[in-house]
């Protein structure tokens, strides 16, 4: 088990190294010499090239990836050119609306999402099969700010349930915290409904076929009672790893999601540095999504591990 | 001339033989799997949009009229206009020029390179972890904000745009075909033609590639499909191409301001940007099914 669990952590450095390099590489290609913004239109040539010197940015570009590494796993992630503040502090301050928004969405999404796989299995070939899985790829293609934006008109706008837009934080109380999260959430959570409900049921048919569900059956085990306790247990592993890999998804579309909804979070941030070419925290916002992803995706390799001991050995 | 019994021998063929006519067996395909029939015919008639959009009564997609600003769809505006009052009948007709190229291009870009990538994976070994964690690294990185992040570094247009998705979409294709040729390297009959001497070339050529086709150009259309919601995004968020492109997502970028009091400038883009990826969806949901007998079978 140990053995597992380190193989696993270790398997992720490369990983990490790989999108480390490849966001590195984004600040250094980024067109614009900082030191010559920071040296300002007065400055001489030799004044931007002590600039450039004491910012190390004569140095090799493998030297330069060496020192801008050392400096993240610090936790410094340096300054946003157009605030002047620095990129970690940026990030703190707009992360509790991002964390909140998707573990609502994960939360409301799995519990939507794996009975609807798990219906459609066990009807598979019914209306109510079909109806589920034409959901399903409806919930694919249907963009996520179109779903966002027919949600704020049906339920904010037209009936005037929910809000249409904007965000309270925990502080202002639960409730109105909630209320602003709702659409949001439903927006971003539709396409991560419909691959979790469309890989539940793949894996619950795949169960179902099993010989030891027919013995479950022969032995009087209730319906209820196969399809959820021998036959649901069985087809966790890749539902899980599904709910990992959609993890993509939601960072992409909260990015949307949040400029449709006014939601002041990772997403709104990382579209404001866009428009105003803010490089360092765009490398930020990257480097930390893909980090959450790989993170997430790891938990998920150690979750196996409970699902199906097998994976220990 | 000598011959001249043939005729009646070929007539008396298809007694013999099941009809070999290959329009009866497309029809008979796109019965049994109506999601290449519909998402086929949904695309056919986006395209033909797409290419007959300057005869289909629009005027200059670009052609600014502040004296008709924000008029809701109307007779001489049939969607209506946008702040700077153009016409968004117009617009809409030449985004699905911009979505159809960006989906496509990006489609079979990324089938190409993760073709190539999962080859080489595939028959160089020593390449193959740096290969594979390199793809692994790339896919880390979430679809939308590489292309984000490759986007800040260059200026909006159609050509970055695809470039800038492409490379998110080539490692999944890559891992794909990697997975599939070490499979074919062991399969009898690659095992035969290597035993009889066929050289590598050929052999990825003749054998390799030709059994790889199918599950990539099912994957493909799941590129095209993910290509144009992103570069919808792309535009909607303001990385993509520069606002005077008419593009879906740049329509629904100039909506959002006022969607609340003109939500037609918004909602209409959207409705056919989702029927298009609905589209390509249900043909590439139909092409599996049609080539995955042992799934086809059962799904009603």
């Amino acid at each position: 088990m140990l053995f597992y669990v380190v193989r696993r952590v270790l398997a992720t450095i490369p990983v990490m190294g790989i999108v480390a390099l490849t966001v590195f590489s984004l600040l250094y290609l980024a067109p614009g010499d900082p030191a010559a913004i920071i040296a300002g239109d007065q400055a001489t040539t030799e004044q931007i090239a002590k600039i450039r010197a004491s910012l190390g940015l004569d140095q090799p570009y493998l030297v330069r990836f060496g020192h801008w590494l050392w400096q993240v796993v610090h936790g410094n992630l340096g300054t946003s050119v157009f605030t002047g503040q620095p990129v970690r502090q940026m990030i703190a301050q707009h992360f509790a609306p991002t964390f909140a928004l998707m573990i609502l969405t994960m939360l409301i999404a799995i519990a939507v999402a794996v009975p609807l796989g798990v219906i459609a299995a066990w009807k598979q070939g019914r209306w109510i099969d079909r109806a589920i899985m034409v959901f399903a790829v409806l919930g694919f293609s249907v963009p996520v700010f179109v779903i966002a934006y027919l949600l704020a008109y049906v339920f904010g706008l037209r009936l005037q349930l929910l809000p249409v837009q904007g965000y309270a934080p925990l502080s202002e109380g639960f409730w109105p915290f909630l209320r602003c999260l709702i659409l949001p959430s439903l927006a971003l959570g539709a396409i991560y409904v419909a691959l979790l409900a469309r890989i539940t049921r793949a894996a619950m048919l795949e169960v179902l076929a099993q010989d030891y569900v027919r013995t479950a059956r022969a032995k009087g085990v209730g319906q209820g009672g196969v399809l959820f306790v021998h036959a649901l247990k069985n087809a966790a592993n890749p539902v899980v790893t599904v709910v990992g890999l959609g993890v993509a998804l939601l960072i992409g579309g909260t990015v949307v999601t949040e400029t449709v909804f006014a939601i002041p979070g990772l997403g709104t941030l990382t579209v404001n540095a866009i428009l105003e070419r803010d490089y360092p925290v765009i490398q930020g916002v990257v480097l930390l999504f893909s980090f959450a992803y790989v993170l997430v995706n790891l938990i998920v390799d150690l979750l196996y591990s409970v699902f199906d001991p097998r994976i220990r050995l | 001339m000598s011959e001249i019994t043939l005729p009646e021998e070929a007539e008396a063929l298809p007694e013999i033989l099941p009809a070999p006519a290959s329009h009866g067996r497309i029809v008979g395909l796109a019965l049994r799997h109506p999601g290449i029939a519909i998402g086929g015919a949904l695309i056919a008639v986006m395209t033909f949009l797409a290419i007959a959009a300057p005869w289909l009564g629009t005027v200059d997609p670009e052609a600014l009229d502040p004296a008709n600003m924000l008029i809701g769809p109307s007779a001489g505006h049939w969607f209506g206009t946008d702040m700077l009052g153009r016409d968004i009948y117009s617009r809409v007709l030449y985004g699905a020029r911009v979505s159809l190229v960006v989906g496509f291009a990006v489609a079979a870009l990324s089938s190409v390179g993760g073709m190539a990538i999962g080859l080489v994976s595939g028959f160089i070994r020593p390449l193959d972890p740096v290969l594979m964690r390199i793809m692994d690294g790339v896919m880390a990185i979430p679809a939308i904000l590489l292309a984000i992040a490759l986007m800040a570094l260059t200026q909006g247009s159609v050509g970055n745009v695809i470039i800038a998705i492409t490379v998110s979409q080539i490692p999944q294709v890559a891992r794909l075909v990697r997975g599939m040729v070490l499979g074919l390297r062991e399969q009898p009959f690659v095992e035969a033609a290597i035993a009889a001497g066929t050289r590598t070339p050929r052999l990825i050529w003749r054998h390799i590639v030709p059994n790889t086709l199918a599950p990539v150009i099912v994957q493909a259309t799941y590129v095209c499909a993910s290509a144009m919601i992103i570069e919808a995004i792309l535009d909607f968020i303001g990385a993509g191409t520069p606002p005077v492109v008419p593009s879906w997502g740049n329509i629904m970028a100039e909506g959002r301001a006022l969607w609340q009091v003109k939500p037609f400038i918004v909602f209409i883009p959207a409705i056919f940007l989702s029927v298009t990826v609905l589209a390509v969806n249900l043909l590439g949901d139909g092409m599996r099914d049609a080539l995955d007998p042992r799934q086809g079978g059962r799904r009603a």
